[in-house]
């Protein structure tokens, strides 16, 4: 809410600079946005008359016009299309200061103009530069615009949170600073409007729980060519309104004024009673605005004989509009409820001023006061004659008073400070808080009835956070919070995560934060076979799914970076991951959508970075696998050649802890890689984090003293034979003494036959207790090289 | 005699002129072998009077000792080169970088985040992680946000069916907990939450949270200034840093703070980009947990009180590294990524 200082000096006036009241509103719990000045620094600029407006010999849009100052007469050449004798204008003589512009005598087109008339945007007071800022016709010529305009104010914005609707208006601004000032608030003098016929329009409230208040009067006879005084509409400009026609402009200021939305009828335009009732599906209206709207059920409307004529709170029809050439009129003001308005606006994909009231509450006591103060206003503008006030209202359906209970020792206890009962007392009195000390009550209490405008105060806790408020949170004590002492367990058999990326990081890996919703196709190409869950509102087509896999979006940042320089990437990320677990995408819930922490990493480019020491080898699979190793801990980690989708076949694989698939791993697949613009071959591997945290608790073994034989040897076998299979053929005959077994070289090529490798193999043998002799090893070595040829074929080279 | 003379002046000369290794013990063969020219002197004895050996005989012992010495002294001078030209041969530019790879660098954002856990685990705080994708009574109801709440505005949804979305903060897992444990607890709880924001330099559509929780029969507002004062000052170091309390509004606390510190980029000196010269930055929200809010996870509100808190690890690492545009940390640009080494 935007608001002019001087209006809201004008209700209470404390002793404070601006920047200091500012200060003071923030402080209070109404956040200032922002402060600016009402107008530009103007100096030398008065109000002018246009004499004279003749065209210019030079030019089509340009016009002579002869401008007077009060004592003087002036020759100006303006461009402005509303340039015309008898209006009076903002007139910057020769010398005049708009800012830092300067106003010089110039020549235009070759005729000399002295002066500047000025548009509203030239004055530094809105946007507007359509034509010249007209001024009222009784603007006195010659006068300083400063003065005459009131320039010198500052509007201030106010960012208001829900709960102070209170404070929509300059009513509640200056109850707020009258409280923090301890000053009075001085209330416009409001009285009852005579009626002068007995016109009215009967209305019925068919839903009383949305609507239990109505208050109307017909103004018949109204002269809609008048215009709205100058300081009303300055102020409507203030708040950042523009003056439309003195029907509108009186509503618009009780809003701004009294908090009150209302809305004006065109008597004529009637047909027969009011009824306020709950839509039906698929009724029609056309709004104020012009936009056509098929009705849901459950938005509260105004209707009358014709069908609905508004939509309650947020916006009126344009049946019913005011218009030009409108005489009588039927005035509204009403109390909706919030719960009625809460959320309509939005949901037809609108914002008004007064559906943003309604739904967070205005005083359900504050309709007649507004009716009698606009009908005061409107008459005092545009004439009129006046028909009863008529208030249609169902007490019983308002909003009830609530007695709040208040202790002091609660006080005391939630904000950590003794507050004594005097201090406690005059805070309720300054807030307008009926209360009475609770005569039941041992201990100090208080019964405490809040006034209409605060609907807000319900509990006891509200009422403590107006005591503090008001104190000052800077005045409330700072201590440290007292507590029983106890450890947070933590277990050795989980690595934390904090360990897991560690690990990664001295790998030479750097830890991404990618996006949880992703593009769905890239996603489908990715990783087909997985269910994803749908945004129902998502910002763009490349952030429409949840994401069921990290690897999309370390993909999209390996791209980023290859694109720009970077072509050696090293990236992890941990995160959840989604997938739907049957159901259909209408009947999803909670349960049906597994929500899983994993761990991804990507790797491209070369193994070390460019350097005289390093290698310019190209990263490979086992790369990768060498640091899910290190990640890991070798011990019961497995990888099974597997074919995965979006992997390349024959380099992907399943990697399994003690058997548990864990994860995956492999080359991406070229057509996947072309999909995601990759311009070299990456690296992924995916693994479920909460099953590869989990790490064993160390047993030791005995470290033997005795010496260990080691005897190398080498095999021919068929290339399909894995390490793995080796491996175990070897751990099972070798015997007990084989402490380690190293794959220590693969060959394939020239030398030997094309189908088959030859691998190197190095046997460690060590025994516990003693000496092994030479004899054991022979015979443990001659089991290995028996068994490797009867099980995979393999003939020592 | 003038034999050994000449013998010793010839030999003195060779060792002192020779310079290779080599050639010492050449030399050392040739004057003072078993064939060597002084060695062969000794033979020329028997040749001489009686009388006379035993002073020939010490004069050529002399002579042998004091080429042999020469000898030494030469070897060792000369070997003493040798090695040092063998060091300097093998000498290296140490400012050549070293072999292999460079670490990486966790993100800016788990350095925050990290670093807060750190700071709250000190003080007996908990982690607390749960789901993203959260139900509307946990996200919302269970926080004192009804339907049709205004405040709700204020959480722009992303959702995935009518009552199924992104959680809009970590709220939801204070819920959780306060819904399965026993007061008192003091949790903090991280993660990763969802609004709908186009990404631009001071917004992105998935940020994260870290929020606190303490619930307890003696904690106040009091309290609660006093932890987050502190948390502030550690986090930033510095021990005088200013915090300010201003009074707002969240449908779960009540009284409910925005925490303001003390432009740590100006200082509050003023023509500042990072506070808008205002020499304040908002960095948290916070309050006395509603009684609401305590009642419907079944706490006794009567009993027990609570404070919580929230704070953005995005806005925290920019004011403390600098980064100018939310946006870097979504792009993964390993430029960005590595000055967090």
């Amino acid at each position: 809410m935007k608001f002019s200082e001087q209006w809201l000096r004008e209700w209470v006036n404390p002793p404070l600079s601006t920047r200091d009241l500012v200060s003071q509103i923030t402080m209070a719990g109404l956040e200032v946005d922002g402060v600016e000045p009402a107008a530009a620094i103007l100096s030398q600029v008065v109000v002018g008359e246009i004499l004279s407006a003749e065209p210019h010999p030079n030019a089509d849009k340009l016009k002579v016009c002869k401008v007077s100052s009060g004592d003087d007469s002036h020759q100006v050449v303006c461009g402005a299309p509303n340039a015309r004798p008898g209006i009076k204008v903002p007139f910057a003589l020769v010398g005049a200061k708009l800012d830092e512009f300067k106003i010089k005598k110039a020549k235009l087109r070759g005729v000399d103009s002295f002066g500047m008339l000025c548009s509203e945007r030239e004055l530094g007071l809105s946007e507007n530069h359509e034509g010249l800022m007209e001024l009222a016709d009784d603007a006195p010529v010659g006068a300083d615009i400063n003065g005459y305009l009131q320039l010198d104010d500052s509007i201030i914005e106010v960012d208001l949170t829900p709960n102070r609707s209170d404070c929509l208006g300059i009513i509640g601004l200056a109850r707020e600073t009258g409280l923090m000032n301890n000053l009075d608030v001085c209330m416009p003098d409001i009285q009852p409007v005579a009626a002068v016929h007995d016109d009215q329009v009967a209305v019925h409230l068919a839903d009383l729980e949305g609507c239990p208040r109505f208050v109307g009067r017909v103004v018949r006879d109204l002269d809609m060519t008048a215009t709205s005084p100058l300081w009303l509409t300055e102020k409507l400009r203030r708040s950042g309104i523009r003056s439309i026609d003195p029907v509108v402009d009186v509503t618009n200021y009780i809003m701004l004024e009294l908090n009150q939305p209302m809305h004006a009828y065109d008597l004529n335009r009637l047909t027969g009673d009011i009824t306020v009732r709950q839509s039906i599906e698929g009724e029609q209206l056309t709004l104020l605005n012009g936009s056509q709207t098929t009705l849901a059920a459950g938005t509260l409307l105004i209707t009358d004989a014709s069908g609905p004529i508004g939509m309650a709170g947020i916006m009126g029809g344009a049946s019913t509009a005011v218009q030009a050439d409108t005489q009588d009129i039927y005035l509204e003001a009403a109390f909706f409820a919030p719960i009625a308005i809460a959320g309509r606006a939005r949901a037809y994909g609108m914002h008004t001023d007064a559906g943003h009231r309604f739904e967070r509450g205005v005083d359900y006591r504050g309709q007649v006061r507004a009716m009698e103060r606009a009908t005061q206003l409107l008459l005092s503008i545009a004439g009129g004659r006046p028909g009863p006030l008529v208030d249609t209202v169902s007490e019983t359906d308002l909003p009830p008073a609530i007695e709040v209970r208040l202790r002091a020792a609660r006080v005391a206890r939630v904000l950590g400070m003794v507050i004594n009962d005097a201090d406690i007392e005059n805070i309720l009195k300054r807030l307008e808080f009926d209360f009475t000390v609770d005569a039941n009550s041992e201990d100090r209490a208080w019964l405490v009835q809040s006034p209409s405008h605060r609907f807000d105060i319900n509990i006891e806790a509200d009422l403590i956070e107006e005591i503090s408020r008001i104190i000052g949170y800077e005045a409330l004590p700072v201590t440290q919070p007292v507590a029983t002492l106890s450890m947070l367990e933590a277990t050795e058999t989980q690595a934390s995560v904090k360990q897991m990326k560690q690990r990664l990081i001295d790998r030479g890996y750097s830890e991404a934060i990618c996006y949880s919703f992703v593009d769905s196709n890239l996603q489908q190409r990715l990783l087909p076979e997985a269910a994803a869950v749908a945004l129902k509102n998502p910002l763009s087509s490349e952030m429409s799914v949840m994401r069921t896999t990290l690897i999309g979006g370390l993909l999209k940042a390996l791209v980023h970076n290859q694109n720009r320089q970077q072509s050696n990437v090293r990236l992890f990320e941990t995160g959840l991951v989604f997938h739907q677990q049957g159901g259909t995408e209408n009947a999803l819930s909670f349960d049906l959508v597994a929500q899983q922490e994993r761990l991804a990493l990507v790797l491209s480019g070369q193994r070390f970075p460019e350097s005289w020491a390093n290698s310019a080898d190209r990263v490979d699979f086992f790369d990768l696998k060498g640091d899910l190793e290190a990640l890991l801990g070798e011990s019961g980690l497995t990888f099974k050649a597997c074919e995965i989708s979006g992997l390349q076949t024959g380099q992907s694989a399943q990697i399994l802890k003690d058997n548990v698939p864990l994860g995956r791993i492999g080359l991406l697949a070229a057509s996947v890689a072309d999909e995601f613009d990759l311009r070299a071959p990456a690296y992924v591997a995916e693994i479920d984090l909460s099953l590869a945290r989990r790490q064993y608790l160390p047993v030791v073994q005995e470290v033997s003293k005795y010496p260990f034989v080691r005897r190398d040897i080498a095999i021919l076998v068929a290339r399909s034979v894995t390490a793995t299979a080796v491996r175990s053929v070897i751990e099972m005959s070798a015997g007990d003494a084989l402490l380690h077994l190293k794959l220590f070289d693969v060959y394939m090529g020239k030398g030997i036959d094309p189908n088959q490798k030859s691998v190197g193999l190095g046997l460690t043998f060590q025994h516990p207790s003693r000496t092994l002799t030479d004899e054991e090893i022979n015979t443990a070595m001659a089991e290995v090289v028996q068994s490797l040829a009867s099980q995979l074929q393999a003939q020592l080279r | 005699m003038s034999d050994l003379d000449a013998l010793r002046r010839e030999a003195l000369a060779a060792v002192a002129s020779a310079s290779e290794l080599s050639e010492i013990e050449a030399l050392r063969v040739q004057y003072l072998g078993k064939k060597g020219a002084i060695t062969g002197q000794l033979k020329t004895l028997g040749q001489l009077p009686e009388a006379d050996r035993p002073e020939a005989g010490a004069r050529i012992n002399q002579v042998k000792t004091e080429v042999d010495a020469a000898l030494n002294a030469r070897w060792q001078a000369q070997s003493a080169i040798a090695e040092a030209a063998k060091v300097q041969a093998s000498a290296i530019d140490v400012t050549l970088p070293g072999r292999g790879l460079q670490r990486g660098a966790l993100h800016p954002v788990t350095l925050v985040l990290e670093r807060i856990e750190a700071f709250f685990h000190s003080v007996g705080f908990e982690s607390v992680v749960g789901p993203e994708i959260e139900d509307d009574y946990h996200n919302f109801e269970a926080l004192n946000l009804p339907a049709h709440h205004p405040a709700r505005a204020m959480h722009d949804t992303f959702y995935l069916t009518d009552s199924l979305l992104l959680r809009t903060h970590t709220s939801p897992v204070q819920v959780r907990t306060m819904a399965s444990r026993e007061p008192p607890f003091r949790i903090i709880c991280p993660g990763k939450t969802y609004r709908v924001d186009p990404p631009d330099p001071s917004h992105l559509p998935m940020f994260h949270q870290v929020e606190g929780l303490m619930v307890d029969e003696h904690c106040s507002f009091a309290d609660l200034k006093g932890m987050i004062t502190e948390f502030l000052r550690v986090f930033f170091e510095r021990d005088d840093l200013k915090v300010r309390f201003r009074p707002s509004y969240f449908p779960f606390t009540e009284p409910s703070a925005e925490v303001d510190v003390q432009c740590v980029h100006c200082l509050g000196a003023g023509h500042c980009r990072v506070c808008s010269s205002t020499g304040w930055l908002e960095v948290m929200g916070s309050g006395m947990v509603h009684p609401k809010v305590l009642e419907m996870s079944g706490i006794d509100s009567e009993k027990y009180l609570g404070f919580a808190f929230g704070m953005g690890p995005e806005r925290l690492a920019m004011l403390r590294y600098g980064v100018s545009d939310m946006r870097h940390f979504v792009e993964n640009d390993l430029r960005f990524l590595e000055q967090f080494q």
